[in-house]
């Protein structure tokens, strides 16, 4: 199977354009970058509203959640690298022309998820159709950007940065934490390596392995190694002061984050994988969204944080792959609302599901389907206003034999960069969008 | 430090190489640049590492092997997962040993340009296969190189091949060939996707057998028009035509000097100079020549401009303190395990997009990596070298094993407090004049 991440990088020399249309060279870009960190220092800046109250609130457990609060939540976005199949996650129940142009590539309308009169969610989706049903599953069908490029590469960097109409190499969530001041507890990415999406001008996310985050070596190492990443070592040029950086952060992050993975310390618990299935294949985004719910009942500082799935680009035989797919898509997210349902914060958290580019209408031969354009975006969580939020695209008046975009999707960052992260979303995008109704 | 011909020299193996240890540095700086680099161009020095590491002989197609019961699955999957990682620690041990780096250094960058994944291709036999083409070819002119990798197993099963026929083309090698592999994204336009796909149709590898056929009923040979040529494009006259546009010469070209030197887009003016040379024949080895004697190779630009790839740092590290990669199989730290949590499983890259460069590499979650494997590998390495210098001389006599020109203050403060040399070796593993290629 193949999976998608992270795009070949050899074009970093081009010059970023900032949002207020500043050229950075890489060099300001990334000398840029020591200045946000310093050594190993509580993190007192990065108090998340309403974790002070965390002790008082947990004993409260069993009530229900707070309301959402408007600016003040945390987003869990969650990458499906290699173009999801769109129009078989929500599937067109009544238009002929889904049944007739997809034929044995598509899902019949009996075995669907019953979304409203007009859709239904894939049969694998059946967690997501009861969080629906419960109002808390927003679906925002047929995003896209103008000029869709049907490179993956391509395609991702414009979803990753926000910027659709010329190469920026910083990432929407990046420029955000540019904007608000990088510290390396506020955005987490789970695995070993940041996408884009999370990488700004002067700072980047912090990487969690799935697993355990503890220094080896004992306190002598960790302080050895906390004096040769204590200073900038500017005449090495600006990659070696990113290696300095991740040093000093993950002394940092680890600090907080590795004792509670670790589980076992006081108000802590580790990590809960009970049924998450072994093999690591069908299980790495269940594991990773246990992670996340681990660290928000700790009350960690983290704003933002990233997991993701690949495997989605089914050019042959897509039926089983994609049914397998959105199965895990499906079980994760169940189990991660549930795993945070009882927190006292449950409704600040929202997790945004997005992919590439979805999939051409008419299949190939191979019962599969190439690269297409709009696709569908999942708004999923328990201060989430449920629903369908924009015009389904359609499937008779297409463009090149793809549907035709009726959501921006700068519109969907936009609100979640308002109405989560309580940033204007001029800072981040260069202007405000239309607010979409999920929140 | 940077004009020291020493400095130089240990660069040119850090990047053409897996750095020197002090003996090699020691003999090439004797010899000087020039005649070094002809040295390491040479392919007719003899290779005893190599001769000791020979591919494995005894893979198996996995696709013949009956998997119908859970029984037999089980059974299978282990005869897979088997071949695959000896086939990764193979590929490790080679380059461990290897008396002529350069030959495993350019098949992993043509692994990372022509990549295929071992997830989806799930046969063994075709990524060593495809390896050997990197191994035998890649210092060979381009064009006969990218027509084998083409009509090879690895490629045709990992793009599809199999599904593209005519009257149904499946696009997916058609566009990858010339958004990543000849002339780059931005030189083309969907429509010559369309059309070269139906270039490629009919063109197929039997999974059982393994044998590449073409078979006439699903081959279009109508005519297509690519990059305004029409003509009756078959398979090999489209790669053909790709691999000598001049578009191509610039891409890869931009693309070599992007993982040896440091990063550009094709309309840097260096890339003008190499694929200036790449034009006259395509020939890779005079232009691998052509760029480590740029004058800009060895600028403050290159010198700063590339961080190790998490293979060369591994393979690099036991390099430098005489050890082989089947060292660990047994005993840990397992190199497999540590490159998959830096990013980069030999055979295994996230997409056919290759490996991205330097900030791919950089992250906690790997800084913590690095740390764990420097102290696992200071603690299995023979260290009679260092154990015998007091303490003062200590970091210069890592500096020396390593290949690396000096430290910055922030490194020595950290080499000076670290306690034993044990972790002193540790520290300056992870420290940035080591991490940087």
């Amino acid at each position: 199977m193949r999976t998608f991440s992270a795009r070949n990088e050899f074009t970093v020399d081009l010059p970023i354009t900032c949002p207020d249309g500043r050229t950075l060279t890489r060099r300001e870009v990334l000398g840029g970058i020591g200045v946000a960190t310093a050594a190993l220092t509580a993190p007192s800046l990065l108090a998340r509203p309403g974790s002070a109250a965390s002790a008082g609130v947990r004993a409260q457990a069993n009530l229900a959640p707070a309301p959402r609060r408007p600016g003040q939540g945390i987003l869990v976005l969650v990458t499906l690298y290699g173009g999801n199949d769109g129009i078989n996650t929500i599937v067109p129940t009544q238009d002929p022309v889904y049944a007739a142009v997809r034929g044995a590539a598509g899902i019949p309308a009996d075995q669907t998820l019953r979304l409203n009169d007009g859709f239904g969610f894939h049969p694998s989706l059946v967690g997501i159709k009861a969080l629906f049903d419960q109002g808390k599953v927003g679906v925002v069908p047929g995003v896209g950007y103008p000029a869709p490029n049907r490179s993956h590469f391509r395609s991702m960097d414009i979803w990753q940065s926000g910027v659709p109409e010329r190469v920026d190499l910083t990432g929407w969530l990046g420029r955000w934490h540019d904007a608000v001041g990088a510290d390396p507890m506020r955005m987490l990415s789970i695995g070993p390596s940041v996408p884009r999406a999370l990488v700004g001008a002067r700072s980047s996310a912090s990487a969690v392995p799935n697993g355990t985050f503890n220094l080896p070596g004992g306190a002598p190492l960790t302080n050895a190694y906390l004096e040769s990443v204590r200073a900038p070592t500017p005449e090495l040029g600006a990659w070696a002061g990113r290696i300095i950086d991740t040093g000093s952060d993950l002394l940092r992050v680890s600090a907080q984050i590795g004792p509670i993975l670790k589980g076992g310390g006081q108000g802590t618990a580790a990590v809960n994988l009970e049924g998450v299935a072994d093999d690591a294949k069908y299980s790495v985004l269940e594991r990773q969204l246990a992670e996340v719910a681990t660290l928000i009942r700790a009350k960690v500082p983290t704003r933002v944080y990233s997991v993701s799935l690949g495997g989605f680009d089914t050019h042959a035989n897509e039926l089983g792959t994609h049914a397998n797919l959105l199965g895990v898509v499906d079980r994760s997210l169940s189990k991660f609302l549930a795993d945070i349902a009882t927190d006292p914060m449950a409704s600040d958290v929202v997790v945004v599901v997005y992919s590439e580019f979805g999939r051409r209408v008419a299949p190939n031969l191979s019962n599969g389907t190439d690269h297409g354009t709009a696709g569908p975006v999942l708004v999923v969580g328990h201060g989430v206003r449920g629903g369908m939020h924009a015009d389904y695209p359609s499937l008779s008046d297409l463009v090149d034999g793809d549907l035709k975009v009726t959501t921006d999707f700068r519109r969907i960052y936009s609100t979640i960069i308002d109405q989560v992260l309580g940033t204007d979303p001029a800072a981040v995008l260069g202007r405000r969008y239309d607010a979409l109704g999920f929140l | 430090m940077a004009d020291d011909p020493r400095s130089r020299i240990a660069h040119l193996y850090r990047r053409i190489g897996f750095g020197a240890t002090p003996t090699v540095l020691d003999g090439a700086v004797a010899a000087g640049f020039d005649a070094t680099v002809d040295s390491l161009f040479d392919p007719s020095i003899s290779d005893a590492g190599a001769a000791a590491t020979p591919p494995p002989s005894s893979l198996v197609l996995i696709a013949p092997i009956p998997a119908t019961s859970a029984e037999e699955k089980k059974a299978r999957n282990i005869v897979k997962r088997t071949q695959n990682i000896g086939l990764m620690r193979w590929w490790l041990d080679r380059m461990t040993a290897t008396e002529r780096p350069l030959a495993e250094k350019m098949t992993l960058f043509w692994h990372g340009h022509f990549a295929t994944g071992i997830e989806k291709v799930d046969e063994a036999i075709y990524m060593l296969t495809q390896n050997q083409i990197f191994r035998t070819a890649g210092l060979g002119r381009f064009e006969p190189l990218a027509l084998a990798v083409a009509k090879d197993q690895a490629m045709l099963v990992w793009l599809d091949a199999n599904d593209n026929k005519k009257g149904s083309p499946n696009e997916n090698f058609a566009r990858e060939l010339m958004e990543l592999f000849t002339i780059g994204i931005g030189s083309y336009t969907d429509g010559d996707v369309r059309e070269a796909a139906r270039a490629f149709t009919g063109t197929r590898v039997e999974r059982r057998t393994g044998t590449i056929s073409v078979l006439a009923r699903q081959l279009d040979s109508s005519t297509k028009t690519i990059l305004g040529d029409s003509r009756n494009f078959g398979f090999d006259d489209t790669v053909s035509f790709l691999a000598n546009r001049a578009e191509t010469a610039a891409f890869v070209s931009a693309k070599l000097w992007s993982r040896f030197a440091y990063p550009v887009t094709t309309s840097d003016p260096v890339v003008a100079d190499i694929a200036g040379v790449f034009r006259q024949g395509g020939d890779i080895t005079t232009v691998m020549k052509a760029i480590v004697r740029h004058p800009q190779f060895v600028s403050v630009a290159a010198r700063q401009g590339l961080v190790k790839q998490p293979i060369e740092w591994v393979v690099g590290s036991m390099r430098a303190l005489g050890m082989r990669a089947n060292e660990f199989e047994v005993l840990g730290p397992d190199p497999v395990g540590t490159l998959r949590d830096l990013n980069q499983v030999p055979f295994n890259p996230p997409s056919v997009g290759g490996w991205p460069q330097n900030g791919y590499w950089l992250s906690t979650a790997t800084a913590l990596t690095r740390l764990r494997y420097a102290i696992a590998l200071a603690g299995r390495a023979n260290l009679s070298w260092l154990t015998g210098v007091a303490a003062p001389g200590r970091p210069d006599a890592i500096a020396r094993q390593l290949s690396v020109d000096g430290w910055s203050r922030s490194t020595l403060g950290g080499l000076q407090k670290a306690s034993t040399p044990k972790s002193q070796l540790a520290i300056a593993l992870t420290s940035p004049e080591y991490v940087l290629a």
